[in-house]
C-alpha cells in the first residue's frame, strides 16, 4: 500500500470548527492523484464554508488552535490568524 | 488639542483635487487619509500620463540591469543612495524622476510622509510573460515596533494589468498587524484579498505593513516600479484639511450608542472579511491610535475602545 498525505489548513473567524473559514492552504502529497479541493460556491471563496463541511468531505482533524491568553501589553495587538485548524486525508495510491 | 466639530455634519465625501485661485492642491482629503488608515492602501487609477508610462519601460530595464553591475561600471544606471532627499532622486533626464515629480504624485507623498521625505529604496519588479514564480505572502523589512509612524511604498504599474494576469496580491486591512515576514507565507488564500488589475499609469500607495506578494504572470511582460519613502517630519495634518472639521467627529462616536454619519470613525469601521470579531475590535483600536497621531487629536476614538480603557485606568490611579 502506498499512502500519501493531503494537508488542509483552515483558518476560522472563531475558535470553533463550525465557525466561518477566512483563509486556507492546501498541500498535496499525492501530486494530483488524490481528489482536489471542491469548487468554491463563490469566486475566490473558500473550498468549505466551515470546518464541519470539510469533515463531511473526508478530512480528518489533526490539530486545533490552542487558546492562549494575550501576554500583558499585547491585548490589543493583532498578529497571525488566530484560529488555525489542520486537517489531513490519507490517499492510497496503490 | 483639536477643537471638535459639535454638529452631526454629513460627510463631504469624494473630495478630490481642489483648485483655489488657479492653483491646484493635489494633497489628499481627510476622507482619503481615513481610508488609508482603515485599509492600508490607496489606489489612484491612471494617475500617471500615458506618455510617461510608455517611456518608462526602457529606463526600468536600464535600472534593473545596472543595479547588479559592478560599481566600477560608471555607465550603469543606479538607484539613489538610501537617505537621499526625494527632491534629489532621479534628476533630469529621467522618466522615473518625471513620475516622482508629478504634482499629483507629490500631493500623495506630501499627505502621507511630508513634502521632504527621504528615499529608502526602490525596486524594479519585472515579471516576464509566463513567469511562474509565486512569492509567498510577506511584509517588507523588519517586524514593526509600536510607534505609529510609517513609511509608504508606491507601486507604479506602467503597463495594463488585466484581471487574471497575476497582478500583485495584497490583503486590505492587514497593515497594522505585528508579524514576522516569513510567518504569513503559510496563508495561500485569504478572503477579501485582492490582486491588482488596472490600466497603465495606476499607482497604489501602501502603508509599509501591508501584506502582499508577487504572483505568476500568465499575461504579457509586466513592469512595476516600487518606491519606499521615509518621513522626515511628524506625519501630522499634512493633507488638505478642507473637510477635516466636518468629519473628524467626536470621541463619543460609538456604534453601540450614537454614531455620526459620514465621520472619520465611520470610515475606520470597515471590516475586512478575514477578521475575527476580536481582530476587528483590535483593528479599530489600532486605527484610532494611528488617527490620533495623524490628526493630532489625542482624544479621538472609534466606538469608545480607547476612551473606556483610559477612563478606567485614570480612575483606578486616583
Amino acid at each position: 500500500m502506498t499512502v500519501r498525505q493531503q494537508v488542509l489548513y483552515l483558518w476560522m473567524d472563531g475558535a470553533s470548527l463550525d465557525d466561518q473559514v477566512i483563509a486556507w492552504a492546501f498541500h498535496d502529497g499525492t501530486r494530483g492523484a488524490g481528489a482536489p479541493l471542491p469548487e468554491p460556491k463563490s469566486p475566490d471563496g473558500p473550498p468549505y464554508s466551515n470546518g464541519v463541511r470539510a469533515l463531511e468531505d473526508g478530512w480528518m482533524l489533526l490539530q486545533s488552535a490552542q487558546l492562549i491568553p494575550p501576554a500583558p501589553g499585547q491585548e490589543h495587538v493583532n498578529s497571525y490568524l488566530e484560529y488555525e485548524f489542520v486537517l489531513e486525508r490519507r490517499i492510497d495510491l496503490s | 488639542m483639536v477643537q471638535r466639530e459639535r454638529s452631526d455634519t454629513p460627510s463631504l465625501g469624494g473630495v478630490g483635487n481642489t483648485a483655489v485661485m488657479g492653483v491646484t492642491d493635489h494633497r489628499l482629503s481627510t476622507r482619503q487619509m481615513a481610508e488609508f488608515v482603515a485599509n492600508g492602501f490607496l489606489r489612484f487609477d491612471e494617475i500617471v500620463p500615458a506618455d510617461i508610462n510608455t517611456r518608462a519601460v526602457a529606463e526600468l530595464e536600464q535600472l534593473n540591469a545596472g543595479r547588479l553591475l559592478a560599481s566600477t561600471d560608471l555607465d550603469a544606471m543606479r538607484p539613489p543612495h538610501s537617505g537621499t532627499p526625494l527632491d534629489e532622486c532621479y534628476p533630469e533626464p529621467s522618466v522615473i524622476g518625471e513620475y516622482l515629480r508629478l504634482p499629483q504624485i507629490r500631493g500623495i507623498i506630501t499627505s502621507l510622509v511630508g513634502a521632504n521625505p527621504e528615499f529608502d529604496h526602490d525596486w524594479v519588479h519585472f515579471i516576464p510573460s509566463g513567469g511562474t514564480h509565486r512569492q509567498p505572502l510577506h511584509v517588507d523589512a523588519s517586524t514593526d515596533t509600536d510607534d505609529p509612524t510609517f513609511d509608504i511604498q508606491l507601486f507604479w504599474f506602467c503597463n495594463d494589468v488585466e484581471p487574471g494576469e497575476g497582478g500583485t496580491r495584497f490583503v486590505p486591512g492587514s497593515h497594522l498587524t505585528r508579524v514576522r515576514s516569513a510567518g504569513i507565507g503559510r496563508y495561500q488564500h485569504i478572503t477579501g484579498e485582492q490582486q491588482v488589475s488596472c490600466k497603465a499609469g495606476t499607482v497604489f500607495a501602501f502603508h509599509h505593513g501591508l501584506w502582499h506578494a508577487g504572483q505568476p504572470n500568465p499575461g504579457p511582460d509586466r513592469w512595476m516600479h516600487k518606491t519606499r519613502l521615509n518621513p522626515t517630519e511628524p506625519q501630522v495634518r499634512l493633507w488638505n484639511l478642507d473637510d477635516f472639521d466636518a468629519i473628524q467627529g467626536r470621541s463619543t462616536d460609538h456604534i453601540f450608542a450614537r454614531m455620526q454619519s459620514g465621520s472619520v470613525a465611520e470610515t475606520l469601521r470597515s471590516m475586512p472579511p478575514w477578521m475575527s470579531v476580536t481582530d476587528y475590535r483590535n483593528a479599530q483600536l489600532q486605527r484610532a491610535l494611528l488617527w490620533r497621531y495623524l490628526s493630532g487629536d489625542d482624544e479621538f476614538d472609534v466606538d469608545y475602545y480607547l476612551t473606556r480603557l483610559e477612563q478606567r485606568a485614570a480612575r483606578a490611579a486616583v
